[in-house]
Formats: structure tokens, C-alpha cells, sequence
């Protein structure tokens, strides 16, 4: 039987998308894995993969159509020995809303950050490869029990942060109680009097859970990931000058344009200049992100996060700025959702505010790359033969060597470093 | 001559046993398992099934007895003990030959004679096979799992003689039925052969040490089996123990104590039930590491011994003595041999346990009393057989069935039933509690009308407020 190609749900939240294009044309051979189209969602735009084999009979949906609702048929395909005539009497209702979905789609970088946080997932992802009738919505793949989610829910625990001991990775209630532990254990009645430390110099502080998702993920970056660094010096006298300009346009405070709002627009800049630079390893291969999704380190009470800038490559600063604003907010009040911070394709550390010089930066899997920016110093540099002070801003740019050999890295802090001395160079 | 070697050897055919030789066999490991006496153990021969087949003739007498009801005329209903006796024979020895069958198609060896551990060499457990006179063979093995299972609990100063006091094996293959019978122990043996007896029209007597009767059994259970074990003519006393007894030609006076007031009691025959105890003398203990502790030998969650290679399983190692928890130990621990790694170990609470008395006895995890002693917050849901359709139709409206949910959770904590044929109900919680199924999966799983399943779902339902039928 022909098999209807439906509007896929590619994020929890959405309801509806767009039809942006189509990658293969009525007649096409198509075999599972295929890109067949691309989806603009609410959040970003995502390539379509089909999961059958056979002909693209009919294209139900032209492209540019906009606001499709999901499981909404938008395509036939023709299995081996079916034949166009096969298309007759078959009820293509394109306003029916269907309940099955039969492809999949691969977001960018959704994705690949939820399988970091799950490497169980990731083996849930690749066993589902031959299955046909499968959930796109890439947070269902969590394999758990009721009661695990249950609890998940009640405690708000990620469940993509936890790793399931059950078969086949499945969460149970057992690693639920292990993940929300409110403390390790310190004293036994029954250690043995020779181990017995004096505790009076110290106190134990409990490990939250924001604590342990930072020591598990930084300490796998670090053993995991072959860092190397690069370090460069920036004047920034013109960037203060065109920010200063900037702001000084903003009427009744509608925006105020920091340092590290311009910094992650030329990261942004950069990035696109030198895409390879955008990059993660991955099993399947190196992942090239379109996007510049910019995560900013954020200290919070009792760890960090980084929330995330998205397509920073093309928002304007303006809009970096205010965005960028509103996260820190949500960051400190502890409301930011898992879409806000998971799926950044590079990193940004500021530490200069601290008064630090320069320092290196452990890079956020899966992503290649991370900044450590410094302070601003007025120093004496020469030019023209000439000793003249400048404003310098050390930057550091932390690299996976998996991905980005130094050379490429040094192309890539080179452009950040001119986009940031000559910051017109941003409006290209 | 070089001894035979073995990647293992099972001491033991019991349900750990030779359940334990056949997946070793499975994961191909060369493998010999050691039995003394019949292949599939207490559970084939002496226990479970051949009490099974009694439990049947006794539910099929007491249906005819009772035909009028569903409109059959049957009279000068009786029956033949030898009969009965020879049938449960019979279903015991089909069994055991089935299992030599299973495992001669798995190519286990299997040797005849009792197995004991003689030492190390060269990283091999050394292993003696001794029939009632000599050694006469020697067997070797990187790993052994010792499997010896257990049997009746003696009372000091009240020991069976098999002649007039029973312990389960002689009350299995009475000659002739007694008048008269004391059961010393309410727990499931005493209580199932209770049940057989007093349906054939013996006077049953039950004393039990503790308050209750079915003492590890949820409170509201063993109190609603009390009043119908007694409405049925069982007399049963609880608080009360046995100070001694004395036997005749062919009857046993019996001085009970309750509570410090002594009674005489004349029967034709009594059964010692109190309990079991481990099989672990002349094994060859004495040469190892191995601990024991109160007659069951000391293992970690994997079955492992302290002497490495030496593995136990089933009763061997403790309660609940049950063929099916034996079996899992068994797969648990082979698995662990073969390098096959497993999160989880058998949990306690997910092992269900069945009573085949007339009114039939399930259950699985914590009883209420047991799950508020250790502070949880519970939700409890209840079903009488009285509200069910299938129930009524069958003509057995005795019973009910009980949930236990942690009120935070959801989580099914535990489940008791008690009517007919719960034993056959009980895996549906057994599977929803392995699966973490919370009050939420068991309300919207679909189950089929009429059955008398409806009532598992009325009982959660029940929980949450939101029984329909009652």
C-alpha cells in the first residue's frame, strides 16, 4: 500500500510548520535516510529523512506553504511493484490530520546535545533505525519506566540528564533515587577507628543536581576531549567607540549594548566565515552546524549554565543584547527551559568583568569550540614603529582537536579577533 | 585416571538446579549436575506439584459436594485414597522424568550420588561423588553452584517420627485417612494441608506460636482466611505452642500451651510444619571460606559465596523458600558465571507467593502493616469477589482483592489476594511491578469481561476513589 508521508512533530511544542522545500521531486527514488524536505518549525528549520524505500509519487504540499498542521499528509511514496494507479481510491485527505508518523527528522543540534546528556539515548536513536513507524519527538526516545517518570516529574528532573540502568538503558525508579541523592553519604558508624578522620576541619556540603551534571559533564569533557588552545590579544578601542555610538542611540533605554553582547555577534561572524569551525564530533561523523547558536556562560547560584543565543549569526545586536538580558534573568531565577539551554553549537566564557587576564575554558561537549575572554587592559602597543596604549582584551579559544586542527582554529580566532577591532566588519 | 573436568557442576536438581544446568548449558558451558535422590527436587516430588494434585482432588470433591447448587444431582459421592495418593505420584514422577528429558537434551551430566567439595587444584574445585557406602567418583570444575535446597524444620523434643507425627513427605502419601489431625505451624504448608485434609473429612486442628495465622501474609488476609478455614470446620489455635507430645498404638496425645494454660489434645496423626531449614551439612563446607548463617549459606546479591568459584542458590541460601525465586537465582547466577553482567539483582518484593488452600492465597511486595512500619505514605484499594460478575457465576463469591500504592509515587507497593483462583491472578501485579507500572498504567490497561481479573483493576481503581462495581 502507498505509504502517506505526514507533517512531523519536531519539537514538544509544536503544532504546525512550514514547508520551506523540497529536496526531492515527484518520481524520485528515495531510500531510508534520505533528506526529502526541509521544515521550518517555531524553533529552527530541519530536514525531513524519509525511513522507506520507493518512488516519491505525488508531492501533496507545495513548498512555501506555511503553517501546515502536524500529521497533516504531505507526500505519497510508492513501495517496489506499486504503480501510480495504486494512488487511486486512496483517501488523501491534505486538511485530515493523521496519527502516525512514518520519518523522522534530524534537528541540527537538538539532538546531538540530548544524546551527550544521555548516552543511553543515543543507543535508543540507533536501534531505532530500522524501526518504520516511529516518535519523532527526540525527548519521547528516553527509555523509562512510569514510575521513573513519574518521579522525574514530581523531583523536575531532566530525564535526559539521567542514566537508566534498567534493560536496555531503560530509567527506573532506582536511578531516579540515585540522581536525586541529597547527599553522599559521610560518616558510617561502622568505619573501621583507623580511618576515622577528624571532620571538625570541615563541613560537607550537599551535591545538588546542577553540581553533578557539572562535574560529570566537565570531567568527561576533559578526559574525553583532546583540548588544545589558542591565545590571541585584541585591541578594542574601535568596539568601545561603535558601542558607545551605538547605545547613545538607544532612546529611553530601549537597549544598552555591552562588550559581551558584540563579542558573541563577531563569534557569531566568525563562525559563519569559518564554518568548520562550527563543528562536533560525533559517531556518525563531524556535524558542520548552518547556525550560530551561541551559548554564554552564566554563573548561578551553585554552578553555571550556559543558555543560548540561537542563529546569533543573523539577530542583530539590539536583539542579542535584550535576548541575552532576559536569559540571564531566567538563568538566575532558575526558569530557563531545557530548548534554552541544550543545542549550542560554541561557547563563550567572560571572566574579564573579574578582573582574570586570560584563561583556558573546558569545552562544553559536543561542541569544538569554547572563548575564554579576559579583562581589558590599557597597555603600551607598538604601531607604526611607535609606542602608543591601546586597549587590549585577552581571548583564548579552547579547541577539540577531533575536529579542528590548529590551523583551522587559528583562521577561525583570527576572524574573531579583526570582526572585533574593526567591528563594522559585523554589518557585512 | 583424570577426573572429569567441567566449566560447572551443579550440586542439586532440584527447580534452582536444573534450571541452573540448562541455561549453563544454553551459554555453553560444559556442565554435570550431581542429585542424590529425583531429579526435580522437594518442589517436583514432595512439595509443590504432588500437593498440587492433592489440592485438586480436594477442590473437585468438595464441587460435587456442593453439585446441588449448580444443579447436579450426585450421590454417594466418595472416594479412594490410594487413589488420590497414586495420582499425585504419578504427576510427580511424569515431572521428573520430563526434566531428565530437558536435560539430556541440553547434553547436562547427569551423575547420581551426593556431590561434596574436596578442596582446590590447579584453580579446579575438587568434588567427591559418594553413594551410601563409598566415593566413587571425582568430578572437577572451575565453578560450583550448590543447590541442595532444604527440608522440614525439627522441633527439639518433638520430632518426627513419620509413623504418627508427620512432617510434609509422610503426610503426602497417607495409607489411610486420619480421623483426627494437629497441624503444628499455620504458614503455607500447614495451612494448605489443612485445607486437603479437612475437605476430606478429617477433624483439623492448627496451632500457631504467633497471633495469627499465615503469619508473613497481609493482616486483613490472614484474619479474613481465619474466619474461613474456621467456617469450613478448622479448628485453629493462635498464641499457642506444642509442650509435648506422646505417642500411642495409633494415635498422639498432644499437651498444647496457650498462653500458660494447658489443654490435652488425643489425635490419629500430626504434621510438623514450622518452617524449613537449609540443606548445608556434609557437603564439604568445613573445607571453604563459605559462611552459614542459621542453616542457609551466606551469599552476595549475585549468589556468590566467600570461596570464589563456589556459587548458592534457592533455599540453600534463605527465605522466601520458593521454587520460583530459586529459578531466577538460578538464571541471576549462571548469567554471572557466563560474564553475562545484570544491573539488577532479584528484588524481594517483585517475587509473588501463592497458597493453594480452598480459599486460594496471593501475593506480592509489603502488606499495609509492613509499608506504614516503614513510614510510607499509602493509598489502599479493596474489591470483594461479592462485586464481581465472573465470581458470582462461578459460584465463588469468597474473597477479595487488596492494593497497596505509595500515595507520593504511585508505585504498586503490594497486592494480596485472597478467593478462588488468585493464584493464577497474581502474575498480573508481578508483571506491573517489575515494568514500574504505576495506578495510572493498571486503570487504563484493558481488562477482559467477564473475568475475574476485573476485580485486580476495581482494587486500584478502589485506591484512587474510582471503583465502578462497588
Amino acid at each position: 500500500m502507498p505509504i502517506k508521508i505526514l507533517m512531523p512533530t519536531l519539537s514538544p511544542t509544536m503544532t504546525e510548520g512550514n514547508l520551506t522545500l523540497w529536496v526531492k521531486s515527484e518520481g524520485d527514488r528515495v531510500s531510508p535516510g534520505d533528506v526529502i524536505a526541509e521544515i521550518e518549525t517555531d524553533k529552527a528549520t530541519m530536514e525531513l529523512e524519509t525511513v522507506d524505500e520507493g518512488i516519491l509519487a505525488k508531492i501533496l504540499i507545495s513548498e512555501g506553504t506555511e503553517e501546515i498542521p502536524v500529521n497533516t499528509p504531505i507526500a505519497i511514496i510508492l513501495e517496489e511493484g506499486e504503480t501510480q494507479s495504486d494512488l487511486e481510491g486512496m483517501d488523501i485527505n491534505i486538511n485530515k490530520v493523521e496519527s502516525t508518523t512514518d520519518t523522522k527528522a534530524v534537528e541540527d543540534s537538538d539532538v546531538i546535545s540530548d544524546n551527550l546528556a544521555n548516552p543511553m539515548q543515543d543507543e535508543a536513536l540507533n536501534s531505532d533505525v530500522n524501526n518504520r513507524s516511529r516518535n519523532v519527538d527526540t525527548q519521547e526516545r528516553i527509555k523509562s519506566s512510569p514510575l521513573a517518570r513519574r518521579m522525574a516529574e514530581q523531583q523536575k528532573i531532566d530525564l535526559a540528564l539521567v542514566n537508566g540502568s534498567g534493560p536496555n538503558g531503560r530509567i527506573i525508579r532506582a536511578d531516579i533515587e540515585a540522581f536525586s541523592l541529597p547527599d553522599i553519604p559521610v560518616v558510617k558508624n561502622d568505619i573501621p577507628q583507623v580511618y576515622k578522620e577528624d571532620y571538625s576541619d570541615y563541613e560537607i556540603l550537599p551535591i545538588s543536581n546542577i553540581r553533578k551534571v557539572v562535574a560529570r559533564r566537565l570531567t568527561e569533557a576533559k578526559q574525553e576531549v583532546p583540548h588544545f588552545y589558542l591565545t590571541v590579544d585584541c585591541e578594542i578601542d574601535n568596539l568601545l567607540n561603535v558601542r558607545d555610538d551605538l547605545n547613545s542611540r538607544a532612546k529611553n533605554n530601549e537597549f544598552k549594548i555591552s562588550i559581551n553582547d558584540m563579542i558573541i555577534k563577531a563569534c557569531a561572524v566568525a563562525l559563519m566565515q569559518v564554518p568548520a569551525a562550527n563543528a562536533s564530533w560525533s559517531e556518525e561523523g563531524i556535524k558542520i552546524y548552518k547556525n550560530a547558536n551561541i551559548s554564554v556562560a552564566v554563573a548561578i547560584n551553585d554552578g553555571l549554565i550556559t543558555p543560548i543565543i540561537n542563529n546569533a549569526n543573523s539577530k542583530g545586536l539590539m536583539t542579542i543584547s535584550n535576548e541575552m538580558k532576559e536569559l540571564v534573568t531566567q538563568a538566575q531565577d532558575g526558569t530557563l527551559t531545557p530548548d534554552q539551554y541544550q543545542g549550542g553549537t560554541f561557547s563563550i566564557s567572560n571572566l574579564g568583568m573579574y578582573g582574570v587576564k586570560n584563561f583556558q575554558a573546558i569545552i562544553n561537549p559536543p561542541q569544538g569550540c569554547i572563548l575564554a575572554v579576559g579583562k581589558i587592559e590599557k597597555k603600551p602597543v607598538v604601531k607604526n614603529d611607535e609606542i602608543t596604549i591601546a586597549s587590549i582584551m585577552s581571548a583564548t579559544l579552547s579547541v577539540d582537536h577531533r575536529v579542528v586542527d590548529g590551523a583551522i582554529g587559528a583562521q577561525f580566532l583570527n576572524s574573531i579577533k579583526t570582526l572585533i577591532e574593526d567591528p563594522l566588519g559585523m554589518l557585512l | 585416571m583424570e577426573n572429569k573436568k567441567y566449566d560447572l557442576i551443579i550440586v542439586g536438581g532440584g527447580p534452582g538446579g536444573y534450571v541452573a544446568a540448562i541455561r549453563s548449558s544454553q551459554l555453553g558451558l560444559s556442565t554435570a549436575l550431581i542429585e542424590a535422590e529425583h531429579l526435580g527436587g522437594v518442589c517436583l516430588n514432595w512439595g509443590c506439584i504432588p500437593t498440587k494434585a492433592l489440592l485438586r482432588t480436594a477442590e473437585i470433591y468438595n464441587l460435587i459436594k456442593h453439585s446441588d447448587e449448580f444443579g447436579i444431582t450426585a450421590e454417594n459421592i466418595s472416594f479412594d485414597l490410594d487413589k488420590i495418593v497414586k495420582r499425585s505420584r504419578n504427576v510427580s514422577k511424569k515431572l521428573s522424568q520430563g526434566v531428565e528429558y530437558l536435560l539430556k537434551k541440553n547434553k547436562v551430566d547427569i551423575i547420581e550420588g551426593w556431590g561434596k567439595l574436596a578442596g582446590q587444584e590447579n584453580g579446579y574445585h575438587q568434588l567427591t561423588i559418594e553413594n551410601n557406602t563409598s566415593i566413587f567418583s571425582n568430578v572437577e570444575s572451575k565453578n560450583i553452584i550448590l543447590a541442595t535446597g532444604s527440608r522440614a524444620r525439627q522441633l527439639p523434643g518433638l520430632e518426627a517420627d513419620g509413623k504418627l507425627i508427620w512432617t510434609y513427605r509422610e503426610a503426602m502419601v497417607p495409607k489411610k485417612l486420619p480421623q483426627s489431625l494437629l497441624i503444628i505451624g499455620a504458614g503455607a504448608i500447614g495451612i494448605e494441608y489443612a485445607s486437603f485434609y479437612q475437605t476430606l473429612g478429617t477433624s483439623v486442628t492448627v496451632v500457631e506460636s504467633l497471633d495469627r495465622i499465615l503469619p508473613l501474609e497481609d493482616k486483613e488476609i490472614s484474619d479474613f482466611a481465619h474466619k474461613a478455614f474456621e467456617s469450613r470446620g478448622v479448628n485453629i489455635c493462635t498464641n499457642t505452642t506444642v509442650s509435648s507430645m506422646s505417642t500411642k498404638e495409633d494415635s498422639v496425645k498432644v499437651i498444647t500451651d496457650s498462653r500458660g494454660e494447658n489443654s490435652e489434645i488425643t489425635v490419629d496423626r500430626v504434621i510438623i510444619a514450622v518452617g524449613i531449614v537449609g540443606n548445608y551439612e556434609n557437603i564439604g563446607l568445613d573445607q571453604t571460606s563459605i559462611e552459614v548463617n542459621k542453616s542457609h549459606i551466606v551469599v552476595d546479591d549475585w549468589c556468590a559465596t566467600a570461596e570464589a568459584g563456589i556459587w548458592a542458590i534457592g533455599d540453600l541460601v534463605g527465605p522466601p523458600w520458593l521454587a520460583h525465586k530459586a529459578e531466577h537465582e538460578a538464571i541471576i547466577c549462571v548469567n554471572r558465571i557466563a560474564g553475562i553482567e545484570e544491573n539488577e539483582p532479584l528484588m524481594i518484593e517483585n517475587i509473588p507467593s501463592c497458597i493453594y488452600s480452598q480459599p486460594q492465597i496471593a501475593s506480592i511486595g509489603l502488606t499495609e502493616e509492613t509499608a506504614k512500619s516503614i513510614g510510607k505514605k499509602i493509598r489502599v484499594g479493596k474489591f470483594p469477589f461479592q462485586g464481581n460478575g465472573k465470581a458470582i457465576a462461578l459460584g465463588e463469591t469468597e474473597g477479595f482483592v487488596k492494593t497497596i500504592f505509595d500515595s507520593e509515587s504511585g508505585e504498586i507497593i503490594g497486592a494480596h489476594l485472597i478467593g478462588s483462583d488468585v493464584t493464577e491472578l497474581i502474575h498480573g501485579y508481578s508483571i506491573a511491578k517489575t515494568l514500574e507500572s504505576t495506578e495510572e498504567e493498571l486503570m487504563r490497561a484493558v481488562f477482559p469481561h467477564p473475568t475475574l481479573s476485573e476485580m485486580m483493576q476495581e482494587s486500584v481503581m478502589d485506591a484512587y476513589d474510582r471503583a465502578i462495581h462497588i
